[in-house]
């Protein structure tokens, strides 16, 4: 539980992470970071897919990436942030998350990447974001980084 | 200092209007409250101490700490934070010469080491007679706060009786989840509460609850609150009576004030007290001064009013409330240099901390606040880290740079109106100090008299709503509503809520509610 001591995850603590194969496939996949037993399960209750393992309400989800189908059902509501939507496609890595901030972001916009550790890692440009209003205000957004970048990138602001 | 735009909250703010502090004209909005208004247009130093004339600040916002109080309208001792801007209002500091802001006063403060040696004012000036008779009368002058109106208020006040077969205090999640089960069987409920709004905490609470689905888990607390209001709405039998503060519980009669004119009597059959918690604070060196406030202080300020606390903040604290403060001030766009945790871990859930350390908040662990610096208000902050025997690491003091400091440690449960009722308490330091016996359905050692949300143990929102659920249910099957189902959906009820705290995050509460479980348990 050293990640207690810090507030993030280092890479020997990350959960297993997808295939190479699951990655570039045409749909992307889901990635939770929350290790820790809490009573929460909004992700495992939004998935119809059944793609969330959680026997007890306190136990951490579980991912099964193959049945995943990278609908963002579970993305719209996790109140911890910790779920994000990774993908490869040409080359290039996609990371989607809960933006919670203003100035809201649209497609297009530059914005700066930062890891878990809150280091910057550099630039992006939004692919896609949800409107705010259309999920009680929190955005969701797509940000194109570099494809090595897709299980780094943690979190976005505007420049 | 008031927020234009905020990413989760509209701030509607009413017609604008004139209050005058100190004589001058000060700038506010309806729906504001006297201390809100004042913050915002850069009071600091609200109050003065009563010896030293140190400088005060708000600290609670929820009118529980007093640092507040000022004449208003010529009436003494009002906590501003409790009361809402009129046009004309005119409001003055007290206790200070010849304002709080400028307290000639003050110079007792560094004098009084010096001169008066701790204990020495029982012998100074003790002889001769005519120099003892001065010196008192000089010190009566000065002691006590505020200056008793020289006139009665003219204001008619009234006088009611209501008759309900359940009275809740408080309307917090636990308050109102309580009321809805009671009125939903069919008892007659009355709902009383201080503010001018329901809700309680959840006011403030602009980020999405944890929790199952089918508890609301992934909504906002503001919306929480929305929620149960309309819910309770729904049904006839139910009188809330906001702005009224009950101060007595007399047998089961329940007594408050409402409006500040109306003496209110509630002749109840069964009684819930959901009164809620206080914020705890924490010794350091200057933690009186302005600009030091508690954590659902500013939440109130920030989220409620929509008036920024300050330009950067450190955080005293890493359980839920610290985190998720600290996230809330990164939303509202003020910046916060550190979280400090005195533990050797984050207290709270790992997500919320992951969502600001991403952000770039450092978070410190087993460090802690060694004080605050500034004169007349918070100008900067030094933390240390602490050993494995929780001694200052030699060395170690660290400048931060801030112009506020929130103290997250924790809450207390408000319990004044359980002691008014009687009931059987106990120290539990699980459960945040002071809390009532109580049976599996949340009855206290007095009948009749029940227990729901932070005042019966400190714990969360989820746990407050279903403790309400289960007390008002109790209620109404006692008095004979309900039936076969309310005996069932108590059962599912009771279930539930184990369920909830079966985790490692519930454990330390499940162990505080074994120290005061009432053996004697009424059976239905
Ligand atoms: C910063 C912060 C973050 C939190 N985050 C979460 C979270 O993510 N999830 C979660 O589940 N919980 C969370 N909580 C906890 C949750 O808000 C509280 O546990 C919950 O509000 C307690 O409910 P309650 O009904 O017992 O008390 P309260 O909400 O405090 O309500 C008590 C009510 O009683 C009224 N009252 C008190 N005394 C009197 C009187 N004498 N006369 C009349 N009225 C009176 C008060 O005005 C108030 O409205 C958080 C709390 C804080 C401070
Ligand atoms: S993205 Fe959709 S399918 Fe995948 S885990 Fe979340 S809810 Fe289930
Ligand atoms: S909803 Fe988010 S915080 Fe809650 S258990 Fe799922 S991943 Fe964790
Ligand atoms: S009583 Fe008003 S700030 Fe605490």
């Amino acid at each position: 539980m050293r990640y207690l001591e810090r507030g993030y995850l280092e890479k020997d603590e990350l959960p297993p992470l997808p295939s190479e194969e699951r990655l570039t496939s045409k749909k992307p996949v889901v990635y939770i970071e929350c290790p820790q037993p809490i009573p929460c399960s909004p992700c495992y209750e939004s998935c119809r897919f059944d793609a969330i393992k959680m026997d007890n309400i306190n136990d951490p989800p579980e991912v099964d990436y193959e049945k995943c189908t990278g609908c963002m059902a579970c993305l719209r509501v996790c109140p911890g942030l910790a779920i994000f939507l990774v993908h490869v496609k040409n080359g290039k890595g996609y990371v989607t998350l809960q933006y919670e901030f203003l100035p809201w972001l649209e497609k297009g916009d530059r914005v700066k990447l930062f890891s878990r550790k809150g280091d910057e890692l550099g630039e992006g440009t939004i692919t896609w974001a949800l409107k705010p209003e259309r999920n009680d205000r929190t955005q969701l957004v797509t940000v194109e980084v570099d494809r090595e970048l897709i299980f780094e990138v943690r979190a976005v602001r505007k420049r | 200092m008031r927020l234009e735009s905020h990413p989760i909250v509209d701030f509607k703010r009413g017609k604008e209007v004139t209050i005058y502090f100190n004589g001058k004209p000060v700038k506010a909005y309806e729906g504001e409250t006297v201390a809100a208004s004042l913050y915002a247009s850069g009071v600091r130093v609200f109050s003065r101490s009563f010896r030293f004339h140190r400088p005060r600040g708000f600290f609670c916002a929820i009118g529980k700490c007093s640092q507040c109080m000022m004449e208003v309208d010529g009436v003494p001792n009002i906590r501003t934070c409790k009361v809402y801007v009129r046009d004309g209002m005119q409001i003055r500091t007290q206790n200070a010469v010849p304002d709080a802001e400028n307290d000639y006063l003050a110079i007792i403060d560094k004098l009084i080491d010096t001169f008066f040696p701790h204990g020495s004012h029982y012998k100074k000036f003790n002889s001769p007679k005519f120099l003892r008779e001065f010196v008192t009368r000089q010190m009566r002058k000065m002691a006590g706060f505020g200056n008793v109106p020289r006139r009665a208020p003219d204001v008619n006040a009234e006088y009611e009786e209501i008759d309900a077969d359940v009275a809740v205090v408080g309307g917090g999640p636990g308050g109102l989840s309580a009321a809805i089960h009671s009125a939903k069987y069919g008892a007659k409920v009355v709902l009383l509460d201080e503010n001018n709004y329901l809700g309680g905490q959840l006011i403030k609470q602009t980020h999405r609850f944890f929790g199952s689905g089918r508890h609301r888990a992934g909504t906002r607390g503001i919306r929480i609150a929305e929620i149960l209001e309309e819910d309770l709405m729904k049904y006839g039998n139910v009188d809330v009576r906001k702005e009224t503060k009950v101060f007595g519980i007399y047998g089961m009669d329940v007594v408050g004030v409402q409006n500040d004119t109306k003496l209110l009597k509630v002749r109840a059959k069964r009684i819930v007290i959901a009164t809620g918690a206080y914020e705890r604070t924490l010794i350091f060196e200057n933690n009186d001064l302005p600009g030091v406030y508690g954590a659902g202080g500013v939440q109130t300020l920030m989220n409620v009013f929509g008036i920024k606390p300050g330009n950067r903040g450190l955080i005293v604290g890493s359980g839920n409330v610290g985190l998720i403060l600290t996230y809330q001030l990164l939303q509202a766009g003020i910046d916060v240099s550190a979280i400090v945790e005195a533990m050797p871990r984050i207290g709270g859930y790992f997500v919320h901390a992951a969502k600001v350390r991403r952000l770039g908040v450092p978070i410190y662990t087993r460090h802690t606040i060694l004080r605050a610096k500034g004169e007349k208000r918070v100008e900067g902050a030094v933390i240390a880290q602490l050993d494995e025997k929780w001694n200052v690491v030699k060395g170690s003091e660290k400048d931060i740079d801030c112009d506020f400091i929130c103290v997250a440690v924790g809450l207390s449960p408000a319990h004044e109106l359980l002691y008014h009722a009687g009931a059987d308490m106990k120290f539990v330091p699980e459960l945040g100090g002071m809390v009532p016996l109580r049976t599996r359905f949340n009855e206290t050692s007095v009948k009749g008299v029940y227990v729901a949300g932070d005042v019966a143990g400190i714990e969360e929102a989820t746990a407050a709503i279903m403790e309400g659920r289960i007390a008002g249910i109790h209620a109404a099957i006692s008095l004979g509503y309900g039936g076969d189902e309310a005996e069932e959906e108590l059962d599912e009820a009771v279930k539930d809520l184990e369920e909830f705290r079966a985790g490692p995050f519930g454990e330390r509460i499940v162990c505080g509610l074994e120290k005061c479980v009432l053996e004697s348990e009424v059976m239905l």
